[in-house]
């Protein structure tokens, strides 16, 4: 029996997320974004969260609408601005929600080195840039690099493709790009999937994530069914 | 073919490029079986001009080797955009791998060319292209600063001068720097330079409608030719 919990109500799988939570947010514009399990945190009612994204939200729904509903105090992503971002322009003009622009390659590194037990890195991304100022910096072998520091989730809400009830992942094309990493950095990993298999149906040398980081599977496909079923 | 040049040339029986002969031209510098990145917006248009016998591969930082062009029609998959989140194909041979190994895989060196549009670049290579500084402007930097520090070359691929005729390379970049001493070659619609950051110095390869003679006095940087 595997520790990771496959569930087929939304609101289960997200269910115990506290108020001032940090949630790692996987997905790259709208691919690989768990927006089922978003609409189901935004019904959970936490509130006072970090979000960490690589975006601030496209449009009204998905993590604009978590914005819009007034839950998120802070916002840690690399590009924010976007054509349809009017959710997030707006409350951070307004100054009703806080900003760190972090370079994206390091919003991903810090992310590696939570879930790999790295302490701190140094990166020579931003070296001489507004978003190192501040920060420690040091000459090795005559390049100079910034230390940065971890960024740790106490939740990460994932899509990925497809499950076993392991909790193994396969993800589909470029939706695979924050999941993986997101999945090492979080206490509690959810995952929104389009269909769990059972275990030994996903072959061994191709998983992406293995189970060990994942606690709860939600089921796309069993809410379809579902769905259709009620219809 | 890769373009090479002996010596400066000054095409002066033409005006400056358009926005495709300019791409043609980025696209004539990157060397074949390269591993490159083009940024979001124009420098995505150099893939039109790449020769498909060149062998050349596409990074996007989003997590692919391999990318194709824009998807059309029944093409269009959600799960498969680039940086720039439209959708677009993967071509034979392609692979994905998640955001930490792509940007490792940039930032450790391994990608020979990306190509970036560029606010100022400084006769030293210092970059300025992801904040206007402006107080009520919301920074985003996106993968600009790992992309500047990260490739083997960089390619800036913009107007030599701005809407209000200032000049777009400068001897110091008054906007905040994206990286220090990272760009090797600036593509412009009047002439293409090569820099060598640590001498600051700023060589013309070649001029399109203009003279280097003509240039030198719009620009406060000291030219060199070959």
């Amino acid at each position: 029996m595997s520790r990771t919990t496959i569930h087929t109500d939304a609101a289960d799988a997200v269910a115990g997320i506290g108020d001032g939570a940090t949630v790692l947010v996987g997905g790259f514009g709208m691919a690989g974004m768990p927006t089922t399990l978003i609409d189901a945190l935004i019904e959970q009612g936490a509130t006072d969260l970090t979000i960490v994204s690589n975006n601030a939200g496209n449009g009204d729904t998905g993590l604009a609408a978590l914005l819009s509903a007034g839950r998120v105090a802070k916002v840690i992503c690399s590009f924010p601005r976007q054509s349809d971002s009017y959710v997030f322009d707006g409350l951070y003009r307004a100054g009703k929600v806080d900003l760190e622009v972090v370079p994206q390659g390091n919003l991903a590194e810090r992310m590696r080195a939570a879930g790999a037990g790295i302490g701190a890195f140094f990166c020579p991304t931003a070296v001489g840039t507004p978003l190192a100022e501040g920060k420690e910096t040091r000459t090795i072998d005559g390049r100079d690099y910034v230390l940065e520091y971890p960024i740790r989730g106490d939740v990460a809400l994932i899509g990925a493709w497809r499950a076993d009830t392991m909790g193994n992942l396969l993800y589909r094309k470029t939706a695979r790009n924050f999941g993986p990493v997101m999945a090492t950095a979080a206490e509690l990993v959810i995952v929104e999937v389009a269909g769990v298999v059972e275990a030994g149906q996903i072959d061994p040398e191709t998983v992406v994530t293995p189970g060990i980081y994942v606690d709860r599977v939600l089921n796309l496909s069993a809410l379809t069914d579902a769905k259709e079923a009620a219809s | 073919m890769t373009r090479v040049l002996e010596a400066t040339v000054e095409h002066l029986d033409r005006g400056p490029l358009d926005r495709d002969e300019l791409a043609a031209m980025v696209a004539s510098g990157i060397p074949p079986g390269s591993y490159v990145n083009l940024g979001i917006g124009q420098p995505t248009t150099v893939a039109d001009h790449l020769d498909p016998a060149a062998g050349i591969v596409l990074h996007t930082e989003n997590g692919m080797l391999g990318m194709g062009g824009q998807a059309f029609g029944d093409d269009v998959d959600a799960d498969l955009t680039n940086a720039g989140k439209i959708p677009v194909t993967e071509t034979a041979g392609a692979s994905y791998f998640h955001h930490a190994d792509s940007f490792a895989m940039m930032r450790g060196g391994h990608l020979d060319v990306c190509v970036l549009g560029a606010f100022q670049v400084s006769r030293h290579g210092d970059l300025a292209n992801w904040h206007t500084g402006a107080p009520d402007a919301i920074p985003a930097v996106g993968g600009a600063m790992d992309l500047a520090i990260g490739a083997k070359r960089v390619y800036i691929m913009m107007n030599l001068f701005a809407k209000d005729g200032t000049a777009k390379l400068v001897p110091q970049c008054t906007y905040p720097l994206t990286g220090l001493r990272c760009v090797s070659r600036v593509y412009t619609e009047v002439a293409t330079f090569d820099i060598d950051s640590a001498a600051g110095e700023v060589r013309v390869l070649e001029t399109f409608g203009i003279d280097v003679a003509t240039l030198s006095e719009r620009l406060d940087v000291a030219l060199t030719t070959r």
